[in-house]
């Protein structure tokens, strides 16, 4: 069979969603975010959220979320989706309403916001991407950068006595009431990619079933912040990012 | 048992030549372009060894930027 008898419409097993829109996104090649943008288009169009779906962007590489991911979307000042997502959700509770944040906007300048959403039980889905650095800004040592991890403000590696702890928030939130469901995903495989999604489309069910916060972690690659090629930033993270933090469901109620 | 047989379609001037496709497809179906570039000068991706495929989609699933459309037809 020449490929060409194959390449037909009838055969078509795989292809871009459409709700991501056609303009190139502006992420490093092999960055993270792209692919989940991916996976958040693909749910809501399977489960024909198209029209009800509303998303906040955070500040971070993530910013132009909107510019890509084709339903209603809003921008928050840095780190505070939790709270305009709250203001949307409570307005309008018919709404499936998601925040799209990273590490440094939702466990640095946003902590506050984060958990008071959470510990509220506000019924939103918290999609965020641990990259374990500010990606944006230049590779500065974020609140999850794991000890050891060189960045631009650790050159020589993240300290304990000079800069605390990594901070594995998740676990945080999924102590708290409101929070109906937490896990940690990634997406550098095509298994971890399928089991993200499953974790978002549950999320997102939950959201509408008022259950309460749900948080979906992903642990992500900033290759151009770890100075790594694409491919070598997925397996250092396998070997060391899940160490701390490691795949699976924190809570699930 | 059904056999099936793959082909994927790549949107080259989509792609950013990030090597995930062609380190994840499980065939070695996949490399990069040595000299050719796209229009933002990235060594994109491309069928070096198409009868391998299997259709099996996990290139596609792996892409960041959606750029892989994968076939599949059943060969008896
Ligand atoms: C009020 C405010 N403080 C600081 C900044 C600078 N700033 C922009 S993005 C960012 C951190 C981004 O890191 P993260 O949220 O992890 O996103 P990533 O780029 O890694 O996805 C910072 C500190 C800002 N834009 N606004
Ligand atoms: S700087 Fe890092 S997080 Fe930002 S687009 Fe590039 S790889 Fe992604
Ligand atoms: S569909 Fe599977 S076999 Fe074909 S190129 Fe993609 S990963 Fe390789
Ligand atoms: S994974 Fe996508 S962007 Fe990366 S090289 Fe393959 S086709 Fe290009
Ligand atoms: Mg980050």
């Amino acid at each position: 069979m020449e490929v060409n008898d194959i390449i037909k419409p009838e055969n078509l097993v795989y292809h871009k969603p459409a709700l991501l829109k056609d303009c190139t996104m502006h992420y490093c090649p092999g960055c993270s975010h792209s692919t989940v943008h991916k996976i958040v288009c693909e749910v809501i169009e399977e489960m024909g959220a198209t029209e009800y779906a509303i998303g906040v962007a955070p500040v971070g590489c993530a910013v132009f979320a909107y510019n890509y991911i084709d339903v209603d979307m809003s921008e928050a000042a840095h780190g505070r989706a939790p709270a305009v997502a709250t203001a949307i959700k409570r307005l309008q509770p018919d709404k499936l309403v998601f925040t799209y944040q990273g590490d440094g906007d939702l466990a640095a300048i946003g902590t506050c916001e984060t958990i008071h959403a959470a510990n509220r039980g506000e019924n939103i889905t918290i999609i965020f991407i641990n990259n374990a650095i500010y990606g944006m800004t230049g590779g500065q040592m974020a609140p999850t950068t794991l000890l050891g991890q060189k960045t631009a403000t650790t050159p020589y590696g993240r300290r304990v006595d000079l800069n605390g702890y990594p901070l594995a928030i998740s676990n945080l939130l999924a102590q708290l009431d409101g929070t109906c469901f937490v896990t940690r995903q990634s997406v550098h495989s095509p298994a971890a990619v399928r089991k993200a999604k499953a974790a978002i489309r549950k999320a997102f069910e939950n959201s509408m079933a008022r259950k309460g916060t749900s948080v979906v972690e992903i642990i992500g690659t900033c290759n151009s912040g770890w100075k790594l090629s694409p491919v070598d930033a997925n397996n250092w993270m396998e070997e060391h990012m899940f160490e701390k933090y490691p795949i699976g469901d924190l809570k699930n109620v | 048992m059904a056999k099936f047989k793959g082909a994927v379609v790549i949107d080259e001037e989509r792609c950013k030549g990030c090597n995930i496709c062609v380190a994840t497809c499980p065939f070695k179906v996949l490399a990069l372009q040595k000299k050719e570039v796209n229009n933002k000068g990235y060594h994109y991706a491309y069928m070096e060894n198409p009868d391998a495929c299997t259709g099996c989609t996990s290139c596609g699933t792996v892409c960041p930027d959606a750029c892989i459309e994968v076939y599949r037809a059943k060969i008896d």
